[in-house]
């Protein structure tokens, strides 16, 4: 799904977990183009303190945010 | 209709004080006014000032009307990223009796907007927006770009409010800069700096900081987020009239975000282009020399009438 929406220069597959997708080419609105979707597809709102950067800036960030969401929910 | 953002006591003490001064003429709309000649004399001497610092980047003087045809707003992504805040211009269309009908219905202030249509055009919410597409129609930029004054066009923003200093149309004056990234980064770099110098050298507390645009929503808070910490927005504050200081320079680094959209690439073996635009709103800076120095300009230092040629 992210490679979908974040407009990556090469394949998550490739990047891995930890690999940092703004410098592997998204731009600050296809981070909002990943964050809807994930909103989305899992049926959850991030909350306002989540709305920021370091939060989309790699597949493990994103599992991580998505987890304490799910386990406050 | 947007919602009326009422002005604090202290900013409705300085309106009140302007409009009895005739700096500015009420029109019934807040955050609309027309202008007093004193309060053009110092909005064109800060103009004149900012064309004298900018006369050594030796700028191409493009001037556009305060109309963007509505297929530019689409293009750049205006109604994603601020749709709270367009204007877009709509006329009647239809027969005589449809005319009629308006007529009668807008002679009793009544609501006549089924006659209206949307035309082609929006108000400009930038002043540097129609550059970019005016730079790309003449193909790639030579090396080291060019730097383009836009003058100081009238913008519209669609936020009624009481404080003087948020006005919905005032006159932006912007000057762009489209070249390399090291090119463009230089240059605003340079400019927000020289900006705050401008501004003590008038008089004013100026200060510059972080900043980030009034993007909206809340996709708009992880944006506005974002262009924080890459610091891609830069603001020079001047204190006006309340606590906080009010901004009154922009310094944007847009990355590709405009090269991007409308394919402008630099000649040779990179054809990496970005811009960065700054702007002034210049009714803002009048405000704050008249809040600082008082209501007539004729009554102020020499130093700063000496600045600004008044």
């Amino acid at each position: 799904m992210i490679d979908g929406h974040a407009g990556l220069d090469v394949s998550v597959a490739e990047l891995g977990d930890d690999g940092d997708l703004y410098a592997a080419g998204m731009t600050s609105h296809a981070s909002v183009n990943v964050m809807v979707a994930l909103e989305d597809r899992f049926d959850l709102e991030f909350p306002d303190e989540m709305l920021k950067r370091e939060v989309f800036e790699s597949v493990a960030a994103i599992d991580a945010a998505l987890a304490q969401i799910q386990k406050g929910s | 209709m947007a919602e009326f953002r009422a002005g604090t006591p202290e900013q409705d003490e300085f309106l009140a004080q302007l409009l009895d001064a005739g700096l500015l003429i009420a029109s019934g709309v807040p955050g609309v006014f027309g202008r007093g000649e004193d309060f053009e004399r110092v909005r064109r001497g800060f103009d004149a000032r900012i064309s004298a610092e900018a006369a050594a980047d030796g700028p191409e003087h493009l001037v556009f009307p305060p109309l963007l045809p509505k297929r530019q707003l689409e293009e750049i992504g205006y109604l994603k990223n601020f749709p709270h805040l367009a204007g877009t211009i709509f006329a009647f269309d239809g027969d005589e009796a449809a005319a009629a009908e308006q007529e009668e219905r807008a002679s009793r202030h009544e609501d006549w907007s089924e006659f209206q249509d949307p035309t082609d055009l929006v108000l400009t919410p930038a002043a540097c927006y129609p550059v970019y597409p005016a730079v790309a129609a003449r193909g790639k930029l030579a090396p080291g770009g060019v730097t383009v004054d836009a003058g100081g066009s009238y913008v519209f923003r669609n936020e009624p409010s009481g404080d003087p200093a948020r006005l919905q149309m005032f006159h932006q004056r912007e000057i762009v800069r489209l070249g390399e990234p090291e090119t463009v980064i230089a240059w605003r770099e340079k400019w927000r700096n020289l900006a705050v110098e401008l501004l003590r050298g008038a008089g004013l507390e100026a200060e510059l900081d972080v900043a980030s645009d009034p993007f909206f929503g809340r996709s708009g808070r992880l944006l506005a987020r974002s262009q924080k910490a890459q610091e891609l927005k830069f603001e020079v504050l001047v204190p006006i009239a309340g606590e906080e200081p009010t901004a009154v320079a922009s310094f944007n680094y847009h990355q590709d975000h405009f090269t991007g959209v409308y394919g402008i690439e630099v000649e040779g073996d990179d054809p990496t282009a970005h811009t960065a635009c700054l702007g002034f709103g210049l009714e803002r800076i009048a405000l704050a020399l008249l809040r600082k120095h008082g209501l007539d300009p004729d009554a102020w230092p020499g130093a700063v009438k000496g600045e600004l040629g008044l």
